[in-house]
């Protein structure tokens, strides 16, 4: 018998020697709360909390986009509108750009993500000098704040003092000052992902790399006792069986940047014009700056809505794919 | 089982504390001695107040608190304190097109009771201030704010290259004229190309720099400099708020075409969002030789040691074909109506409308709207800017100031960004685009919307 149980012994002897409805009896009388009170009363601040800040903004919320409120001008009156909001959004052309935007922005960095997480986990994969060096060198942008990557990455990209347009100049030729990565239609939704990219790459190598990780040795083994090539062996096993878990990364990231907010308003603040205005900021401006209230709370539901509607059907998608 | 007895008391125990610490703990403030919570942006005027501010503590015996946020989030921070009733703020100096809505929506403490009490006249301020910073509906006598800083758009020029013989003697071989501050928007425009790209010192410099910010005021407030100028106005004066034709007459349009000239012409590489402090950091770099900038930021410019004194010149915004006017900026100072001090915050608004307190307020750092101070025959020569200042605060015109300002912003902002920075459309499009916002923000409004 190890110590641990010599200790414990004598009070599971006490408690042996009292009779199983004594004992529930027992917990009842403790200052008249049974088990399952203290139990409630553990869990009650953690349901009333969720009921504060989830269930009841959301209600709240729905209630609202029915309504015309402005908050900027709260001194008129409140009036039902019915489906208005809604319908306004839904013919509204410029939500539809930014709808357009907004799925182009997800997409392309997504699918960067995706290529970019996946190689790099391929190579940490494998051990060589330095391993857990560079494994933490390369993860160390997705732990930085979204705001800090976008200040800094705004001043990387200044084209006079930046030194990423130094570093094109270097190997185009292009003189440094003459493009800007943020200010030209051209370029800024390819610097949003590749900004995003940066951040967010090692993300999605982390999981990629925790699938890579679950492939049993001895498949690979089987294989090469079939004398099967490298390049064989990543198509008919590496990458089928990684697949779920690039499928969850592309959930992930996906949901994360058809929110993306903060990191996007810092490098363009939308621009130049409305080039990079992602859905998100259109609605941060239609609460906040202009105070549309209700019309902002039917636009937080189509989204809410769209978001979770996608993910419901990739999520089956991803379900169907693990059964295979 | 006495543990968990233990365990049950202690957790009665702390939640007890807890209850008792959030009923009583709140003393301890209320017993502290009065204090005032003055809320503003964080610059230049804000740290001159906070010296201004001491008089009145020692006088008074109120302390005074501020809560002073960068411009960026100014209008964000502040606007959604006042909507949501807070308590943050006992005084703000809230921006002038805020005033609409901050009197429609009781935010702010109506001051025409206490200005009679205490023999306070409008009259003793600058118009431009009183009808900007104070009165809703505007040209009437219904007050809200009392001018605390008095503010306009103008423009600094590097007097240090101007007076080089051989940068005068290239301008006049090139444009047959001297080179000197501009008086219109074609000789601004002239000297901006003058000197984009040229060496100077071995430094490449560029010509001019302009407001271009995308997410809060910048391109608006830049582009109108030009577009008043040109004969833009945003509405009819006989019709309120029949726009069509006026915000998109041929010659706003050719305003709006002007402005995206001189940026596409004359500004430096990158300024593709940029508002008042990459400005101040261009022309500190010595980058640009003019700088499109507030007044308010000139007192610091001129201190500055590489850029300021001898080495820096000041002009008023310059005129354009169809006239003469400046975007004007500033505040009032206010009480919030949610405030549980509002008698201190009188007695503070009381104090710095004192003719003592201008005159020192506008030697420190702020800008008085006072006439008193103003239009002392010793003001020109009070600052190197003072001239500049004070025409310009004759010319000024400014955004609109009704309920829904915030809304009529950001649909300029989205339409002159489009068009000057991002290349989209034409300037009649983006300006008859604009007309359609704005309609449909005061039909919104319940405002009645004239098209002709």
């Amino acid at each position: 018998m190890d110590k641990m149980t010599t200790i414990l012994q004598p009070d599971h002897a006490t408690i042996a020697g009292v009779s199983e409805p004594a004992k529930s009896r027992a917990a009842r009388r403790v200052h008249g709360l049974s088990d399952r009170t203290i139990a409630w009363l553990f869990v009650a601040p953690t349901i009333a909390l969720l009921l504060a800040i989830n269930i009841f903004p959301l209600v709240w919320m729905i209630r609202l986009s029915f309504t015309s409120l402005n908050l900027s001008m709260s001194y008129l009156p409140l009036r039902f509108v019915g489906l208005d909001n809604f319908s306004d959004i839904l013919n509204d052309e410029d939500i539809w750009f930014r709808l357009q935007t907004t799925a182009q922005f997800v997409i392309c960095s997504v699918a960067l993500q995706v290529v970019v997480g996946f190689g790099l986990a391929l190579l940490i994969n494998r051990q060589f000098r330095g391993h857990s060096f560079w494994t933490t060198i390369i993860l160390l942008p997705m732990m930085l704040s979204p705001a800090v990557v976008g200040n800094f990455w705004t001043l990387l990209l200044q084209p006079q003092i930046g030194p990423f347009n130094y570093l094109i100049s270097l190997f185009t030729g292009v003189p440094p000052s003459s493009f800007s990565m943020t200010g030209q239609v051209a370029l800024a939704p390819w610097t949003i992902v590749l900004v995003d990219t940066w951040m967010w790459a090692p993300y999605v190598m982390l999981i990629c790399l925790a699938g890579l990780r679950s492939i049993p040795d001895y498949i690979y083994e089987a294989a090469e006792v079939d004398r099967a090539s490298a390049w064989r062996q990543f198509w008919s096993i590496t990458l089928p069986m990684t697949v779920p878990f690039l499928m969850l990364a592309v959930l992930f990231r996906a949901i994360e940047n058809f929110k993306m907010f903060d990191m996007v308003n810092l490098l363009t603040s939308g621009g130049p014009g409305s080039t990079t205005e992602l859905v998100s900021i259109t609605l941060k401006r239609a609460a906040f700056e202009k105070w549309r209230t209700g019309y902002s709370s039917a636009l937080a539901i189509i989204l809410f809505v769209t978001v979770f509607g996608a993910a419901n059907i990739y999520v089956k998608a991803l379900n169907k794919v693990k059964q295979r | 089982m006495r543990t968990f007895n233990r365990l049950k008391s202690s957790v009665a125990t702390t939640v007890l504390g807890a209850a008792l610490l959030g009923i009583f703990g709140g003393g301890e403030a209320a017993a502290q001695g009065k204090q005032l919570t003055l809320c503003w942006a964080a610059w230049d005027p804000a740290n001159a107040l906070v010296e201004l501010g001491k008089d009145f503590t020692k006088q008074s015996g109120i302390e005074m608190k501020y809560e002073f946020v960068p411009w960026t989030s100014y209008a964000d921070r502040f606007l959604n304190e006042l909507n949501s009733h807070g308590k943050l703020c006992d005084l703000i100096i809230g921006d002038s097109q805020w005033i609409g809505g901050a009197a429609e929506n009781k935010w702010y403490v109506k001051l025409n009771e206490f200005f009679d009490k205490e023999h306070i006249s409008m009259d003793d301020f600058v118009p431009a201030t009183v009808v900007g910073y104070s009165q809703w509906p505007k040209n009437s006598a219904n007050y809200w704010a009392l001018p605390a800083m008095a503010d306009a758009v103008g423009w600094t020029y590097r007097k240090d290259w101007f007076s080089r013989p051989d940068i005068q003697s290239a301008f006049k071989a090139k444009y047959g004229r001297d080179l000197a501050p501009p008086k219109t928007y074609d000789e601004l425009k002239q000297i901006a190309e003058f000197f984009q790209g040229r060496e100077i010192d071995g430094k490449k410099v560029y010509g001019a720099y302009i407001f271009t910010e995308r997410g809060s005021e910048g391109i608006t407030m830049g582009v109108t400099n030009v577009l008043y100028n040109y004969g833009f106005s945003y509405d009819n004066p006989k019709k309120p708020y029949q726009m069509q034709g006026i915000v998109n007459s041929a010659d706003a349009a050719k305003g709006l075409e002007f402005y995206k000239e001189l940026y596409k012409c004359c500004t430096a590489p990158g300024m593709t969002n940029a508002y008042m402090q990459e400005g101040l950091d261009a022309f500190k770099s010595g980058q640009v030789a003019m700088q499109m900038n507030w007044f308010a930021f000139f007192p610091g410019l001129y201190k500055d040691p590489n850029v300021g004194g001898d080495k820096i010149g000041f002009f008023v915004n310059p005129a354009g074909p169809k006239g003469h006017f400046t975007q004007l900026g500033g505040q009032g100072i206010s009480v919030v109506a949610t405030s549980d001090r509002k008698d201190d915050a009188l007695a503070y608004i009381k104090w710095f409308a004192q003719p003592a307190v201008q005159q020192k307020w506008w030697q420190i750092g702020g800008y008085s709207a006072l006439k008193a101070v103003v239009d002392a025959p010793d003001f020109p020569k009070s600052a190197a800017f003072a001239p500049q200042f004070l025409e310009s605060m004759g010319i000024v015109k400014d955004f609109w100031a009704e309920p829904s300002y915030a809304q009529l912003l950001l649909d300029m902002q989205k339409r002159v960004h489009d068009y000057v920075v991002a290349d989209k459309g034409t300037a009649q499009q983006a300006l008859d685009l604009l007309v359609k916002d704005w309609t449909k923000v005061f039909k919104e409004q319940g405002k009645e919307v004239a098209s002709r």
